[in-house]
């Protein structure tokens, strides 16, 4: 078959590989018929996630059709099942599991061994998301095993199309749970970091929850047309001061919530002079993330207001203010998103029509084109916000 | 690549996990691949700078300026590290900096006195050949990344809200409560509300 592989830092080849075999008996594989590029890939494009392995396949948003089901799935899963999987693998029993902190499933990661020793405890098994979380192999290929599948799966009804549902795989639960760890308040001031993917569905999701305001916050102005599409206000960080209007919004005391849809890595400006000193960090191995947003969200969160961050971060960050989130008494809040958690009711609002997450598909291309689909949508060309593979 | 690809396919994966039996096109275009060798080049000549600038010295006729070579050697690395990242540009544009230091340094060595002149006009035709491909990978690299490449697009018509903006505000809030522990914003409401009127 055919899939994305890494080979190395920003080196993504479409190889002919090997089709994956059932080697246990929850395992099941599903043919793909739709996947996309994450924020999260763009990290391991950049090698900026330790553990990734030359040969590994990437992807971690997949959707498709059930071919074959090992004998201790099939009590959940035959075969010609429509499914959308999980980026996070999920045993469905153990400790973590029963209290549906599904992203840090105590038994799917099959390094657990490596894991224990980087995170002091292992976290769950994802998909093409290096050798720290299983390296499992990816989505972003003809086929894909799905192990632990009887519980690693969301059904989905025919009669929708895979662009709306392809996305119930990570980023609409993502920006979703971004929204519910703020626990939206009808008179509150949501400010969103970030307005990729991520940021956009997390735009949505605090809308639905019924924020009062929404403040979206990039610098890339077709990703900020897309944010006011739904209603948000924008903060263009390269031309306005992102504290002075945060404050002006809200009357001077900033907003209560705060969502983190950037992660690891800010964009380096040299009006913003700790980005270039953690990017120079960075380089050599100083520090592993450029954790500016958080910095600023800290600083302008209302006090005893909730930070909550999705965007991912790898490993050691350096000058955070952790006296003023302390002392102003923040409430942080952040995980790999526990997918299967949210699932149940995003698919009602899909079918409800009310959200369509679709809207943020900015370009679809065969899994061959894959490669050049990560330069562009990592250097930003071509207006692209998500791109969408179809096997 | 390959070899190693397969070698950690024994290692670190299962029976059933896919191995690589073709390789595709890479991700990576001419201008990253030339960096990329430059970024190397760029490794090498630190290190022999570093530890043996008194042989680079010699054969150019520059004795005494030892010292002088050893930063060089370390300027050369330091301008690696970016080119080798995904930051190239930075890289790259320091090291035609790099050059013209570097010519600056060598030019007095092609003065008719020194013996070594030879040497130092062929050192200084691969400075200048080195140069020209710098700026080369300079120019490829800012072309075949710049952000400003393809369509620009405005998405004010995509709301991803079938009923509406104003419509959907709330909208979950009937069928949708926060988890238990996911809550945030336990304010006792009643007085908060009381004080506010
Ligand atoms: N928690 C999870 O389970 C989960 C799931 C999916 C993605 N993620 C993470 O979410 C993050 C975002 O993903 P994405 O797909 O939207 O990626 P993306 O790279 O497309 O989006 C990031 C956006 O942040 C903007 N940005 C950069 N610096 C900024 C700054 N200082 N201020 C404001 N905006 C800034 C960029 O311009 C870009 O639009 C990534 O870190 C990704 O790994 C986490
Ligand atoms: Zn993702
Ligand atoms: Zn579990």
């Amino acid at each position: 078959m055919r899939a994305l592989v890494w080979h190395g830092k920003e080196d993504i080849r479409c190889d002919t590989v090997s089709d994956p075999e059932i080697e246990d008996a929850r395992d099941a594989i599903i043919k793909v018929t739709s996947c996309a590029i994450c924020g999260s890939d763009l990290h391991l494009f950049h090698n900026l996630v330790p553990a990734m392995l030359p040969g590994d396949i990437m992807g971690h948003e997949s959707m498709g059709e059930v071919v074959e089901v090992g004998s201790g799935a099939r009590h959940t899963l035959k075969k010609g099942d429509r499914v959308v999987i999980p980026f996070t693998i999920t045993c469905g029993e153990c400790e973590q599991c029963r209290r549906q902190n599904f992203s840090v499933c105590e038994r799917s990661n099959r390094k657990k061994f490596l894991a224990d020793k980087v995170f002091g405890h292992a976290t769950a098994g994802l998909f093409g998301y290096s050798h720290l979380t299983g390296g499992y192999p990816g989505g972003q290929a003809e086929y894909l095993r799905v192990p632990f599948a009887d519980s690693t799966h969301v059904k989905v009804p025919d009669g929708i199309p895979d662009d709306k549902l392809l996305f119930l795989s990570d980023i609409l639960p993502t920006g979703w749970q971004a929204a519910v760890q703020c626990d939206i308040q009808p008179r509150d001031t949501v400010a969103i970091w970030g307005c990729g993917p991520v940021g956009q569905m997390a735009i949505r999701s605090a809308i639905l929850l019924g924020a009062e305001q929404v403040v979206a916050i990039d610098c890339l102005p077709e990703r900020l047309s897309m944010a006011e599409a739904a209603g948000a206000t924008t903060i263009d960080f390269l031309n306005e001061s992102v504290i002075e209007r945060l404050n002006e919004i809200t009357g001077g005391k900033g907003p209560e919530k705060c969502i983190d849809a950037i992660g690891t890595e800010s964009h380096v400006t040299l009006s913003q002079p700790d980005t270039v000193l953690d990017r120079a960090k960075q380089m050599m191995l100083l520090e592993n993330d450029r954790p500016h947003a958080l910095r600023e969200m800290i600083y302008v969160c209302r006090p005893a207001g909730v930070i909550s961050i999705v965007g991912v971060y790898t490993g050691l960050v350096d000058k955070l203010p952790m006296g003023m989130a302390m002392n102003k008494g923040l409430t942080f809040r952040m995980a790999q998103t526990h997918v299967a958690r949210w699932t149940d009711d995003l698919l009602r609002l899909i079918e409800d029509d009310e959200i369509d997450p679709s809207f943020v598909i900015t370009h679809k291309a065969d899994l061959a084109d894959g490669p050049e689909m990560y330069r562009t949508f990592r250097d930003k060309q071509d207006s692209c916000i998500k791109v969408v593979l179809n096997p | 690549m390959n070899a190693l690809a397969n070698l950690s396919s024994h290692i670190a994966r299962s029976p059933g996990d896919p191995k690589i039996v073709r390789s595709g096109p890479s991700s990576l275009s001419g201008a990253d691949r030339l960096a990329r060798a430059l970024g190397w080049f760029s490794i090498g000549l630190g290190i022999v700078e570093v530890i043996a600038p008194g042989a680079i010295t010699r054969t150019l006729g520059l004795q005494g300026k030892e010292s002088l070579v050893r930063a060089y050697g370390v300027r050369e690395i330091a301008s690696a590290i970016p080119t080798l990242s995904f930051d190239k540009q930075v890289g790259l544009v320091s090291r035609v900096a790099g050059d013209l230091l570097d010519v600056a340094t060598l030019a007095p060595a092609l003065r008719p006195e020194n013996p070594k002149r030879d040497n130092a006009a062929i050192a200084m035709a691969l400075i200048a050949g080195i140069t020209l491909l710098d700026i080369a990978a300079v120019t490829a690299v800012s072309a075949t990344h710049s952000a400003g490449k393809g369509r620009r697009r405005d998405y004010s018509d995509r709301s991803g809200f079938p009923k509406g903006k104003e419509a959907s505000r709330g909208l979950a809030r009937e069928s949708f409560q926060t988890p238990r522990d996911m809550r945030a914003d336990l304010a006792p409401r009643p007085r908060l509300e009381a004080i506010e009127g």
